[in-house]
């Protein structure tokens, strides 16, 4: 049973954070989207816990309970603006919503 | 005596000030009283000042207080009168209460008559200001205050576009001549560190020769505004468009005169330059030759008479260049009675003939204003130098100057101008008063002006009989030893009494030609004048034409400079400056159009934007380290 | 100063006035205007009563007053005057109430508000003209612009947004440079005594390298440039002025242009000597082209208001003119212009406003033979056409020719150039005048008297006033016009006593400037006194 190794878990986080990104960028489905973003910041939470693993201190851990706890705040948002924006525009495709540019 | 000099100008301008705020509403025809009492008031005190300057030979002054205390440029109002002066007052407040009298019955039922009662003593006042002054600027001052006035009376039937511009040209015309003038003060002070006249009089020696010549060349310029001379005397035949008593008063017997009398008062400096003085006679017996010409060839009375006066003030001129400086002023004084006199009996004819001013719609009124008939016909003896008239003395006087002080050249042109005066003044007469009637006598009833017109005429026409006498003999007459007083360093030429007797008899024969020849052209139809005018060609239509100068001016000055005008406006402001300032607004607005495009609306771009910035921030910051930032 | 703050009296009452106004929200327009008055005329008082407390020999600052604000960065209230600030203050006071009373009739829409605006630029203005602290200066400057920025907005005429957003951005702009410059100021100062301060007293002490003095000098000098304005910052101010209410114009030509001068006098020439005499000859060559260029536009303008604007660029000329000629006569003829100026001007916009008020259009062809159903109009346009073109015994004359005397002394040419002002202010002012007061109504023929009516049959027939006689029949006869009243005499008459006296007698304005002047120019050697 080997030691698990910084490069493994900064490896998945890379990875889950790339997938994640390139998700909010190509995809048109704002829940997708949304759900994309999730997965960053889960990228993240990784990284956290594996350092605080790592280093054996337990701000990463806290960092990572924080960035949950603002993560379920941000999706109760986010939710509510996707629900806002299906109600009045009846469409989730992030493209149809141009409202910023005029 | 001196403690209550300030009274002098003080009367007239209580008058003015109290007819132009009450007139309209309470004095109406009462101001007319009000104004010609204040003016007989000063009158009458000018004349216990004239004596004792007479016994005393000494100049009085009163300070009354001081006008700008600006450091060391510290203006004091002065009144100051020596004999120079003294004879200033007499004449103006003599003239002006002459023509106050003569005005209540010329301008009788005029509607604005209050006004013209303000007017014309707020006139007296700044001349008796301005020849009172004891320094260049309050001089200036009244300089352009008696400018104000003329425009004020110049445009007094403001109604008339003609009155209109004819005031603002005077004025406007007199004002760069002002320039002139205004720069001239201003070099005295810098040169003489003050501007009152004793302090610079004594200095005078300090400055250099160029300085002296440039300040009395400055000082002349004021006076070719003021006193009408070529090339700036265009205002003067225009400002005919006032009543006439106003012609008379500030035209040709008062404000005219105020640029000699600047140059006279100015003598210490003028008479130390041979080149100022220079340029002035040629100004001077220039004027003289080409109003003469162009007189000859008016048909409005007034008119003949006003380019006479530019003619007279450009023998003043001469005078004071050729360097007979008394003569000047005594020609000064003596052509104050008798142009005066023309003036007003010019008035009397158009107010006889229902104001019509065109000779040429006159002719034979001799029989039905007989009094304005002699009394015109003595001052127009007098202005052509008809022995023994007042004319005659100083004008011979001013020829002889020209002889004694070596101006061989100048003399001969003011013979021949002398001609010319004595041609226009006949013309004048006899188109008038002689020969066949030529106006339409079902329309025109010709009549006597009535007596309050005639009285100041008869006045003038005695002072301009006998008013050369002052200066009789010629160059060592009372008038002479009085006014030498005032000219410090001059002295009376000794002339021999054969001397004068040619030069009389030149100048009588000269006067006499000129009458013969009218005589025969309008009386007796002997001579033709329109074929003399035919016979001159283009030399008489140069003359009839004012010799163009009216539209060189339009053409050279005017039109370009508002055509340039035009151009800093809507070019260099609306174009250039404008143009800059909402550039910059185009600018920004561009710039910012440009960067918009940029806001999609699409919020993949912004996230890509922002994954983009973050990549380049953490990359630039992995190559350079955390030196990046310092 | 332990008794009566006075200054800040005087400052405040209109800030009062406004305040009432603001929190009686239904008050009825005549209740407004009355307020506004009292609180205008409040504030007048105490600047009288400021008259009557000023040491005419004291050369400092008077009448000071000082109140811990934020001590830390050297920001403190402190207000102050002395004999530079002293005219201008009373210019104000009197000119606000001139100008309330001036809008009294011709304001007949959103009275509140106006007057609201009127009260809070009047604070504004005095405490421009009384604070000594750049701090405070610098909000009093701000304070000046929106209100006159509303002013010219909502209450002008056709191209009002347009003359607004000018008339803010470039004074902004001004001001930005400036604001950059206090910072500056601050810094060095700061670093050369390590105290930090705002004080202007305390500023002028301090000691900048030449370099740095240039630069400052020159962001000072554009904000001031902009407000006087000089060539070429001239361009927002025919707008401005033309689109403006009355009041408004009155306002800006009496007042707001004078902050220009006067910033240059407190803070410029104080605080870098050095770069004032350096920069000097192009100020110089600047004031001459906008003494010239002004009257130059000014001759051909149509527009009467238009007009009047282009002849404060010409006059305003004089100020810089004169305080760059570092000598006693140029700083007295700047005041005095500055004063003349206000008065003269803010009188012609008057006149402008009584016939604007009438007949609703400014065009000056509109117009003709005012003088004969307008008499005592035409009396005052008279007398203050005559005060602007310069006539020796009314004001305009006084300080021109000592500010063309101090540029002659230091720079001849100047002074000969800017001395042909004479014959081109003659010029477009008695163009106007003739047009506009004298002659006959556009189209009306002749009378009956008329000369012109005897050469129609010799020579071209009769020229017609005003041209082809083909007016729209929705222009206002300008025969029917009625004369000034007396609510309109009232506001002119207090301009033409002044006009007189100043013109008659400066020697008392003038005793009142002297030690401060005199101070003033002791860097630059003082010469002249």
């Amino acid at each position: 049973m080997n030691e698990l190794m910084p490069e493994q878990f900064m490896f998945l986080s890379a990875a889950l954070f790339i997938i994640g990104m390139v998700g909010v960028l190509t995809r048109r489905n704002v829940l997708v989207i949304f759900m994309c973003v999730e997965l960053m910041l889960a990228s993240v939470n990784i990284a956290f816990v594996g350092f605080a693993w790592e280093f054996s201190q337990m701000t990463g851990q806290i960092f990572a309970l924080f960035v949950i706890a603002i993560a379920a705040a941000e999706a109760v948002i986010g939710l509510g603006i996707i629900m806002a924006l299906t109600r009045q525009r009846d469409t989730v495709d992030i493209n149809e919503v141009r409202e910023l540019r005029q | 005596m001196s403690s209550w000099l300030f009274l002098i100008p003080l009367l007239p301008l209580a008058a003015a000030v109290i007819n132009f705020i009450l007139g309209r509403w309470f004095l109406q025809h009462a101001s007319q009283w009000l104004a010609t009492l204040a003016v007989a008031g000063s009158f009458i005190l000018s004349i216990p000042v004239f004596l004792e300057i007479v016994s005393d030979e000494q100049a009085i002054s009163q300070h009354l207080y001081t006008w700008i205390p600006a450091g060391d440029f510290d203006i004091p109002v002065t009144l100051f009168v020596d004999q120079l002066t003294a004879t200033m007052l007499l004449v103006v407040t003599g003239v002006g209460l002459l023509v106050h009298i003569y005005s209540i019955g010329y301008m009788h039922g005029d509607p604005g008559i209050y006004r013209f009662f303000s007017y014309l003593p707020l006139f007296v006042f700044s001349m008796l200001m301005l020849v009172m002054a004891n320094n260049f600027l309050v001089l200036f001052v009244f300089w352009e205050a008696v400018g104000l006035c003329s425009f004020l009376l110049i445009g007094f039937w403001y109604r008339r576009r003609s009155a209109a511009s004819a005031a603002k040209k005077a004025f406007i015309v007199n004002r760069v001549g002002d320039f002139g003038f205004g720069i001239g003060i201003l070099l005295i002070f810098v040169t003489y560190g003050t501007i009152e006249y004793a302090g610079v009089f004594d200095m005078v020696g300090d400055a250099s020769q160029t300085t002296i010549t440039v300040i009395a060349l400055l000082l002349f310029t004021g006076a070719i505004g003021k006193s009408a001379q070529l090339p700036l005397f265009v205002w003067l035949p225009d400002a005919m468009e006032g009543p006439t008593p106003v012609s008379a008063l500030i035209h040709a017997a008062t404000m005219v005169t105020a640029g000699i009398f600047v140059l006279a008062r100015a003598y210490p400096v003028v008479s130390q330059s041979a080149d100022a003085m220079m340029v002035i006679s040629i100004v001077g017996i220039a004027t003289a030759f080409v109003a003469a010409t162009i007189a000859v060839t008016q048909y409005d009375i007034k008119k003949v008479v006003a380019y006479s006066t530019v003619s007279q003030l450009g023998f003043m001129a001469f005078a004071i260049g050729t360097g007979a400086w008394i003569a000047a002023i005594f020609h000064l004084v003596t052509h104050a009675f008798f142009k005066g006199l023309l003036f007003l009996g010019a008035g009397s004819v158009i107010h006889g003939m229902h104001e019509e001013q065109d000779m040429r719609k006159m002719g034979g009124l001799k029989k039905y204003m007989p009094i304005t008939y002699w009394t015109f016909l003595i001052g127009a003896a007098a202005n052509a130098g008809i022995i023994p008239l007042a004319g005659f003395w100083s004008k011979d006087e001013i020829i002889l100057g020209t002889w004694l002080y070596d101006h061989t050249v100048i003399m001969v042109i003011a013979f021949i101008t002398a001609f010319f005066t004595s041609l226009y003044m006949f013309r004048a007469v006899f188109m008038t008063f002689h020969g066949e009637e030529r106006f339409n006598p079902d329309e025109v009833h010709p009549h006597e002006s009535p007596r309050i017109m005639t009285i100041p005429l008869i006045v003038l026409a005695v002072f301009a009989a006998t008013i050369g006498f002052i200066g009789f003999p010629p160059e060592d007459g009372w008038f002479h030893h009085f006014l030498i007083n005032a000219f410090p360093g001059l002295t009376l030429p000794d002339v021999a009494w054969s001397t004068i007797f040619i030069f009389a008899g030149i100048s009588t024969l000269i006067a006499l030609s000129g009458l013969f020849i009218q005589y025969m052209a309008y009386v007796k139809k002997s001579i033709s004048p329109a074929g003399i005018a035919g016979l001159l060609g283009p030399l008489y239509k140069l003359a009839a034409n004012r010799w163009y100068l009216d539209e060189i001016y339009d053409v050279l000055i005017v039109r370009p400079l508002v055509a340039f005008s035009m151009f800093l406006w809507r070019f260099v402001d609306a174009q250039v400056i404008d143009g800059t300032v909402n550039g910059v607004a185009t600018l920004v607005t561009y710039t910012s159009q440009q960067w918009r495009k940029a806001q999609t609306g699409l919020i993949a771009n912004y996230v890509f934007a922002i994954a983009l910035g973050a990549i380049i921030i953490i990359g630039a910051f992995m190559i350079f380290g955390s030196n990046l930032f310092q | 100063m332990d008794s009566l703050p006075i200054l800040s009296l005087m400052t405040y009452s209109p800030l009062v006035g406004a305040l009432i106004i603001l929190f009686w929200v239904n008050a009825p327009a005549n209740a407004v205007r009355w307020i506004a008055l009292i609180a205008a005329s409040v504030s007048l008082v105490f600047s009288l009563i400021m008259l009557a407390m000023f040491d005419r020999s004291d050369s400092g600052m008077q009448l000071q007053e000082t109140f811990r604000w934020l001590p830390d960065v050297g920001i403190e209230y402190y207000l102050g005057v002395d004999g530079i600030s002293v005219p201008l203050v009373i210019l104000t006071t009197m000119l606000v109430v001139i100008a309330i009373l001036a809008s009294w009739d011709a304001i007949q829409h959103r009275v509140r508000e106006y007057m609201i605006v009127m009260l809070l630029l009047a604070t504004g203005m005095i405490g421009v003209f009384v604070s000594l602290n750049l701090f405070l200066f610098y909000i009093f400057w701000e304070v000046v612009l929106i209100p006159m920025a509303l002013m010219i907005g909502i209450w002008g005429s056709a191209n009002r947004i347009y003359a607004a957003v000018k008339f803010f951005l470039y004074t902004l702009a001004g001001s930005l440079l400036m604001l950059v410059a206090i910072v500056a100021t601050y810094q060095s100062y700061f670093e050369q005594t390590g105290e930090r301060t705002l004080s202007v007293l305390q500023l002028s002490q301090g000691d900048y390298g030449t370099n740095f003095q240039m630069w400052v000098f020159l962001a000072f000098f554009f904000a001031f440039a902009i407000k006087i304005p000089l060539w070429p910052f001239h361009t927002w101010l025919p707008d401005a002025h033309v689109e403006a209410p009355t009041a408004g114009s009155v306002l800006l030509a009496g007042v707001l242009l004078k902050m220009g001068g006067y910033g240059l006098m407190r803070f410029n020439l104080p605080m870098f000597p050095d770069a004032a005499e350096a920069f000097a000859p192009l100020i110089i060559v600047l004031s001459v082209i906008a003494i010239i260029y002004g009257a130059l536009v000014a001759l051909v303008q149509t527009d009467l208001k238009k007009l009047i604007a282009y002849s404060s660029v010409s006059h305003m000329g004089f100020v810089t003119l004169g305080i760059f000629a570092f000598n006693a006569q140029g700083m007295y003829g700047a005041m005095i212009v500055m004063i003349s100026h206000g008065l003269v001007t803010g009188a012609l916009f008057l006149l402008v406003g009584v016939v604007y008020h009438r007949a609703h259009t400014r065009a000056i062809e509109k117009f003709g033979g005012l003088a004969t159903n307008m008499p005592i109009y035409a009396s005052f346009f008279g007398l203050f056409m005559f005060a602007s073109l310069g006539l020796p015994g009314l004001s305009g004359f006084v300080g021109e020719f000592l500010a063309i005397l101090a540029a002659f002394r230091e720079y001849p040419i100047a002074g000969i150039i800017s001395m042909a002002v004479v014959v081109l202010s003659a010029w477009y002012m008695m163009w106007m005048f003739q047009r506009v007061v004298w002659q006959r109504a556009p189209g009306e023929p002749p009378d009956h008297d008329d000369p012109e009516l005897k050469l129609a049959g010799s020579e071209a027939p009769p020229k017609v006033a005003g041209g082809s006689g083909d007016h729209h029949h929705e222009d206002v006869d300008p025969r029917t016009l009625s004369d000034v009243n007396a609510k309109e005499i009232l506001t002119l008459v207090p301009l033409a006593l002044l006009t007189i006296w100043i013109g008659v007698h400066p020697g008392p304005f003038m005793e009142l400037m002297q030690p401060a002047l005199e101070a003033l120019l002791e860097p630059f050697g003082g010469s002249g006194f």
